[in-house]
């Protein structure tokens, strides 16, 4: 069932999550967030672009079908709240959609991959200047751990103890144009 | 990209970032709070030599909404007044640690100076040289353009959504530009980016108003206006710059006005979807009509809220990322 790896070549590459996986892990995971807010009725999905928005996307399709109303994810870029944009290049600027005012509602912001934490630091930076939310939730697709900052997700697809020497790599369809898929490369 | 000096440096792929970022930096205004942390900490001058008001505080509103700090430097009632150059202003400035330095200046060519004299670290950015360049006004009018030639396909207050534009640029298109060519930097600097995004620019003016070699530049050029406007997707009107006027340049306002005016039954013949341009401020009367200049075709205030992202999206990828030396 699981696709071979893509990346030919490169030595010790293993798949950690297939697509019938990673589909699961986000099923429980809309179950999870409905069961700790009773319900979709103040939750505000945003993904952080770029693998973070087809997953809130999903997680909103999901969500539509067992609260049986149109539920719509939005999208939160994060990049000039970034505190590493001095070390490196320009990047280019993704796209932000806030759908729904934030203010007293519950956001749950959506990630492929967590590590450092630092991605989510600017996510809740940027999240403050368009409004208050009653809370903030962190759903991930994998957590490989390694935190620099007191931050951890309250929705985990899986939990991936990696080596920093290790490379997460995470594939969805819609935005790589191959299948769903969950690689650890480079292995020490 | 160091420095922005000139419309004509802008690659294809590089105007089209400009006008991406710009596009994303729009929704800022839309915020409740309209600012970001990017250029925290980094120093943004605006060292000008020659009056200007929008330009400047359009300047100061894209530089203040990504948290620089600003410093205003206009000519009069300072230094300059009492003939300080612009070497020694510059020293002075990289001296206070400025990272970008926004120049406009009455010599065409200073800002040029400025960025290969070594006198500052910054960033220079062109905000009117003379009557040779004006690149960020060029940038703002081409993603003027597109949101409305290319995002917006109803036309001006369309439905589609604007991100439709992202990643385009304006192949095929018929912009037209009337005026004073010759003492116009707009003109110049929009007719090489146009050029660049695949637009088709026609200048029209008296024969007095098209400047010395015209005829090397990426246009055609008209001396006839009515003939050009059934076609224009954009008319963009230019000021008439009495102030650069040391000559007679056409034989009254009036007559000016008849045949180069931009008027009720002029814009009428243009197609239903074509927009209204001018850079500000306007001569209403002169070169452009009040009902025209008011008209729901008219995008010209449009320009000036779409010049502050535009200008965000040039200071950021300016001075946003890594900068040589500046960090120490």
């Amino acid at each position: 069932m699981a696709p071979s790896s893509p990346a030919a070549g490169v030595p010790a590459s293993r798949v950690v999550l297939d697509d019938a996986e990673i589909a699961r892990a986000l099923t429980r995971i809309t179950h999870e967030i409905l069961e700790r807010n009773h319900g979709s009725d103040d939750v505000v999905l945003l993904g952080i672009p770029t693998r973070g928005v087809p997953l809130a996307r999903r997680i909103a399709s999901r969500m539509s079908e067992v609260e049986g109303r149109s539920i719509t994810a939005g999208s939160l870029d994060v990049t000039m709240y970034r505190d590493d944009l001095r070390r490196g290049p320009i990047r280019s600027l993704e796209h932000t959609d806030v759908p729904d005012d934030v203010d007293g509602r519950t956001v749950v912001l959506v990630d492929d991959v967590l590590m450092s934490g630092r991605t989510i630091r600017a996510a809740l930076d940027a999240l403050a200047d368009y409004g208050r939310p009653q809370a903030v939730q962190l759903a991930v697709l994998v957590d490989r751990g390694h935190r620099e900052l007191p931050i951890r997700a309250d929705f985990v697809g899986k939990n991936l103890p990696t080596s920093l020497s290790e490379k997460v790599k995470v594939r969805l369809a819609e935005s790589d144009d191959e299948s769903d898929t969950v690689t650890i490369q480079g292995d020490a | 990209m160091k420095h922005l000096l000139s419309a004509g440096d802008l690659s294809r792929d590089d105007a089209i970032r400009v006008l991406d970022t710009a596009e994303e930096l729009l929704g800022v205004a839309q915020r409740p709070i309209k600012k970001l942390p990017t250029l925290r900490g980094r120093t943004v001058v605006n060292l000008f030599f020659e009056d200007s008001t929008r330009t400047r505080i359009s300047f100061e509103a894209a530089a203040k909404r990504l948290s620089a700090d600003v410093i205003n430097f206009s000519a009069k009632g300072s230094s300059a007044s009492k003939g300080e150059g612009l070497k020694d202003t510059a020293l002075t400035l990289q001296a206070m640690g400025a990272d970008a330095v926004v120049v406009r200046h009455h010599h065409s060519g200073a800002p040029h100076r400025l960025a290969h004299a070594q006198w500052t670290n910054g960033a220079v950015i062109n905000a009117g040289d003379g009557t040779h360049e004006h690149p960020t006004q060029a940038l703002l009018d081409a993603f003027t353009m597109r949101r409305h030639l290319v995002g917006l396909p109803g036309g001006p207050g369309g439905g589609a959504g604007p991100r439709a534009a992202e990643g385009t640029d304006l192949a095929d298109k018929h912009v037209t530009i009337v005026g004073d060519v010759l003492h116009s930097r707009v003109a110049r600097s929009n007719a090489l980016l146009l050029h660049t995004l695949g637009a088709h620019v026609t200048l029209v003016a008296p024969p007095t108003l098209l400047p010395v070699g015209v005829e090397s530049w990426p246009v055609e050029t008209s001396y006839d206006l009515d003939a050009s406007l059934e076609k224009a997707d954009a008319v963009m009107m230019l000021r008439v710059q009495r102030e650069r006027m040391n000559a007679s340049y056409f034989p009254s306002a009036r007559e000016y006005s008849r045949r180069y005016g931009l008027d009720v039954a002029r814009m009428n013949r243009l197609p239903e979807h074509a927009i209204v341009m001018h850079p500000g401020p306007m001569n209403r009367g002169m070169e452009i009509n009040a009902d025209v200049a008011d008209s729901p075709r008219s995008v010209i205030v449009e320009q000036v809220t779409n010049g502050v992202a535009v200008r965000m999206a040039v200071l950021y990828l300016l001075v946003g990322g890594a900068t040589e030396g500046n960090d120490a």
